[in-house]
């Protein structure tokens, strides 16, 4: 009974932790952005000033929103918060780590994903006609490589489950995987386009035909904005623990484990989470940004990597 | 089974006054509610037989003397027959408010639809209930043919001829084929019994070869590509209650009928057999779908996604075929109850879906999505229920659509199990297929429910369109509801199928669990890979319900209205012009996927400057299955109708001397053979 109670009470710090990260996390990649493209750059902290400053605007509405359109930011919001508080960071012990597993959390960013579309539909201009009709574009090719990387990782650790993954995978039987090599290559290009970063999309572009993200949400203001882009750099945030959680998941604590451990945890996910996002910083003013119709290429890449690191071990297994 | 007896000939009657009714002030009403009230009935008839197990079995003096028509009901059939009456059920709903609304406007006269509706079901009855190749094959014909009626009512309007014709010559095709491999199957002996049929044992080729017929006739009937060319044309002509019928009982009854054959009747089932399910199975899907994204009708839109849905079913059927071979009956159980469960989700939102279609056709008169736009203002309760079905055909959790992808998942996650090594390739890219599959699906329902319901209006009729009447939305209700019960409590319903899956695999979606509380899916092991949706929506519920309690209390919640930001164009927009058209939503992925499969070409036209043409785009797209199969072989078809017709303007005598030379051929023919032996 202690150790469910212990679970709860880790599931509520998990939720809390991505919560107040996250903005950071997005802050530190336009800081070191900036640095490395030799400008001073705002504070890592300037995205909570900007969500405080968006909550307090009134929200600008076009006239024929409908209520889908109002909505739609809560629903994002929760769905991707869920699936945040859903990946093991600092502990695997969750509460809610048996009742959603990997497949789970794929389709919960799929909801989120479907009413931010939606909503990009809502108002009826081109803008969001154009970014929704993108991103499920790109959706359809992230989707399925998606699946084949938690397929090729469940297929190795035997299960679905977030935790027991990040259980098994620190335990070190694993060893040095190609499938698994190529499972996290896949990983982090589904990643780079899930989360609109260059080379898909541009999270600083204002320019509206190159863009996809900020198309979608261009009729978001006041708090729904502020909603929509904690969304975003929760996702973000979401997408760099999952790499941890499954490919990096040394120094988290585990059931059984006492305090001192999670505390542990915590000093070890944020510095991942500061390389990572260092790492984001550095591969984004590396490269330029492609072309819309090439993203089929990459994402498809992708899909071919996690369905030959999935057929490596569906043959390799079992025989 | 003398109940079911009793409601199926009430539904005989009801077809029999039907035809007199249909004149009389109220008759709908009387057909409809009968229709309905006997499907509820049958509904919870079956409910109950599945959930006490047994096996009723009659013998009718019916037919010819020496062939007594053989009905029997086991878990099988009663779980089919639970599926089909309760969408019979909502659907006789729906078509009474439908007739209704139809009073005013546009639609079909009630005359030739009511007869036909109540002996539609009885046929679709009928084949879950026969127990031997006769009645099956009677019965199955008599659903094709009040269905090709059925198709015909609205035979006024352009192309349904031509939908009814291909659906004819399909359901004939089928018949043929179904015919030729219960002949296969039940071998020498002459007893057509589906009791006969199980004990006769076929050789390896008669086996495969009764297998491949199967698929061929019920996946005729089911839409398996590429047999599906008549399903988009035929599902959506049909007054919509019988589309929703068609696409999403109709095809059904025709997996019923590969299930009965392939895991029942065959015997012991060879590996291959399901991998040949499998790769058809996941083209269906991914093809299906893929069309679906290029309609702007929304009907078809919806007809083509059931041939990705009936895909998805038949990979499900084909995994469980396949452990069902290597003798591993939890896994095989676990794929079964994925499919089964599939088929219960997609008949409660395909229906949902095909009731919304209807109910905007009849408020608007249109099916072109081209033309919608802005429906969520006017029809507010249409527009939340089809919301909830899009999220549901897309396989959103906490949906009922998810569950049943997120069992098949973890089946398909046991391939590498498998000792054929062909198979653990196939299985992994029929995973990724599914997965393809899956998130098309999102885009498709996106682009159709965006276009539709979101937005500004696209033509005048969206802005006098009025929310339709109470039957109507009680009809899409229900489902709707279902779907979300179904998703959080997904596990009555799989204790439910239980008895079908142990009829068929020798197991139960529960076998290989070590652990069973209520409302837990975790199908292979105690560890890991489980699911729980009410879990799952409480932490949904409470971190939603912070969430707005933290916003309504720390940020503004000031609302003003403006115009939307057009990039500098503010003319007014009454035609919403500047909008997204459907096929402009789907460009980027015709492109993506269609320049190969489908050889899409986007073509611009461009006025010179100053010219004051508007400029135009041309999309051009050829469906492989018409290209290279259909019309190919309707063209072999037509010659030999052409050859053929020779042979009428002949005279007496020759017509005497060609029967002569045709039975001693014959007798030559049986001559050989009797050598041969």
């Amino acid at each position: 009974m202690t150790s469910l109670l212990l679970a709860v009470l880790w599931q509520v710090v998990q939720l809390a932790l991505v919560l107040a990260l996250a903005p950071l996390l997005t802050g530190w990649v336009r800081w070191v952005k900036s640095r490395l493209l030799a400008r001073r750059g705002a504070s890592p902290f300037q995205p909570y000033r900007d969500i405080l400053r968006l909550l307090r605007k009134d929200v600008v509405l076009a006239h024929n929103a409908s209520w889908l359109f109002r909505a739609s930011p809560y629903m994002i919001f929760t769905a991707i918060w869920v699936a945040a508080g859903l990946v093991p960071a600092f502990t695997s012990h969750l509460a809610l780590a048996p009742s959603a597993d990997l497949i789970a959390l794929v389709a919960l960013l799929g909801s989120a994903r479907f009413f931010l579309a939606l909503a990009g539909m809502d108002v009826g201009t081109s803008f969001g006609g154009i970014g929704s009709s993108r991103e499920m574009m790109i959706a359809a090719f992230a989707e399925p490589a998606m699946l084949m990387i938690v397929f090729s990782v469940a297929i190795l650790v035997g299960t679905t489950s977030l935790a027991e993954i990040a259980d098994f995978m620190v335990s070190g039987t694993v060893g040095l995987r190609v499938s698994l090599a190529l499972a996290l290559i896949a990983l982090i290009m589904v990643a780079i386009a899930e989360n609109a970063r260059i080379p898909i999309d541009n999270p600083a572009t204002h320019l509206e035909l190159t863009m996809v993200h900020e198309a979608m949400v261009l009729e978001y203001s006041g708090r729904h904005l502020a909603l929509v882009e904690g969304a975003a750099m929760l996702k973000l945030l979401l997408y760099m623990a999952l790499i941890a959680c499954i490919f990096l998941p040394w120094g988290m604590a585990h059931p059984g484990d006492g305090v001192g451990w999670a505390l542990w945890g915590l000093v070890t996910f944020t510095a991942k989470m500061a390389v990572g996002g260092a790492a984001l910083a550095v591969f984004e003013t590396s490269i330029a940004k492609m072309r819309v119709f090439r993203v089929g290429d990459f994402l498809g890449g992708a899909l071919l990597l996690g369905i030959l690191g999935a057929i490596f071990l569906f043959v390799s297994r079992g025989v | 089974m003398a109940f079911a007896g009793v409601a199926i000939l009430c539904l005989l009657l009801l077809s029999v006054s039907g035809i007199v009714l249909a004149r009389r002030r109220g008759g709908d009403g009387l057909v409809y509610g009968g229709t309905g009230m006997v499907c509820a009935v049958l509904t919870v008839w079956a409910a109950l037989r599945l959930a006490g197990g047994g096996v009723d079995e009659v013998v009718l003096p019916l037919g010819l003397p020496w062939l007594p028509a053989h009905l029997r009901a086991d878990a099988l059939s009663a779980f089919f027959l639970m599926v089909v009456n309760f969408t019979g059920a909502t659907a006789s709903l729906y078509g009474w408010g439908y007739g209704r609304a139809h009073h005013a406007g546009h639609g079909p006269e009630p005359g030739p639809v009511l007869p036909l509706y109540p002996l539609f079901l009885a046929g679709m009855n009928l084949v879950l209930l026969a127990n031997d190749a006769f009645v099956f094959l009677v019965s199955w014909e008599f659903m094709s043919l009040a269905s090709w009626l059925l198709v015909l009512a609205n035979h006024r309007e352009e192309g349904t001829g031509r939908a009814a014709r291909i659906y004819l010559i399909m359901a004939g095709f089928g018949t043929a084929c179904l015919l030729l491999a219960f002949g296969l199957l039940a071998g020498g002996s002459g007893d057509y019994s589906f009791a006969g049929i199980r004990a006769h044992v076929p050789t390896a080729l008669a086996g495969a070869l009764g297998v491949g017929l199967v698929l061929l006739g019920a996946g005729s009937k089911a839409g398996l590509v590429p047999l599906h060319i008549w399903l988009p044309l035929a599902h959506p002509a049909a007054p919509s209650h019988v589309s929703a019928l068609m696409s999403g009982v109709m095809t059904k009854v025709a997996v019923y009928a590969i299930i009965r054959v392939t895991f029942d009747l065959i015997g012991e089932p060879v590996w291959w057999w399901g991998g040949a399910m499998l790769v058809t199975g996941a083209v269906t899907a991914v093809m299906g779908i893929l069309y679906a994204l290029m309609q702007d009708d929304l009907k078809r839109l919806l007809a083509y996604s059931t041939v990705e849905n009936i895909g998805v079913i038949v990979i499900a059927l084909g995994m469980a075929l396949v452990f069902k071979a290597a003798h591993v009956p939890v896994i095989a159980a676990l794929a079964l109850s994925a499919a089964l469960l599939h088929i219960v989700n997609h008949s409660l939102f395909k229906s949902l879906l095909f009731f919304g279609a209807g109910a905007v056709l009849s408020a608007t008169g249109s099916r072109d999505l081209g033309r919608m736009g802005g429906l969520i203002h006017t029809m507010p309760v249409t527009a939340f229920l089809m919301l909830v079905g899009a999220a549901a055909i897309s396989s959103l959790p906490p949906l009922n659509g998810f569950v049943g992808e997120w069992l098949l998942f973890q089946a398909i996650l046991n391939g590498p199990t498998l000792p054929q090594w062909i198979l653990k390739i196939l299985i992994a890219v029929v995973g990724a297929a599914v997965a393809l599959a899956a998130a098309l699906a999102g885009a498709c329902f996106v682009r159709a429910y965006g276009t539709a319901f979101l937005g500004r209006a696209r033509s005048p009729a969206m802005e006098t369109a009025r929310e339709v009447n109470w039957a109507m939305r009680w009809a899409m209700a229900v489902p709707a509801l279902l779907c979300v019960v179904l998703g959080v409590m997904p596990t009555p319903l799989l204790r439910l199928v239980e008895p079908a899956a142990r009829l068929l695999v020798e197991a139960g979606p529960f076998d290989g669990r070590a652990y069973q509380p209520w409302f837990w899916l975790a199908p292979t092991s105690a560890v890991g890979n489980s699911y729980n949706g009410l879990v799952f929506l409480v932490a949904i519920a409470a971190v939603s319900a912070v969430l707005g309690l933290g916003i309504h209390r720390w940020a503004s919640d000031r609302v003003r209205r403006s115009i939307p930001w057009g990039c500098g164009f503010t003319e007014p927009d009454p035609a919403g012009v500047t909008q997204y058209t459907p096929s402009s939503f789907g460009q980027p992925i015709r492109r993506a996927f269609g320049a190969t499969v489908f050889r899409a070409r986007d073509t611009v036209e461009m006025p010179e400057p100053g010219d004051v043409r508007p400029a135009r785009l041309t999309v051009r797209m050829i469906d492989p299955a018409w290209a290279w199969l259909a019309d190919p072989l309707v063209r072999l078809v037509n010659r030999a109708a052409d050859a053929i017709d020779e042979i009428q303007f002949l005279t007496i005598r020759q017509y005497l001397s060609l029967m002569f030379f045709a039975l001693v051929a014959l007798l030559v023919l049986v001559a050989a053979i009797q050598q041969w032996h």
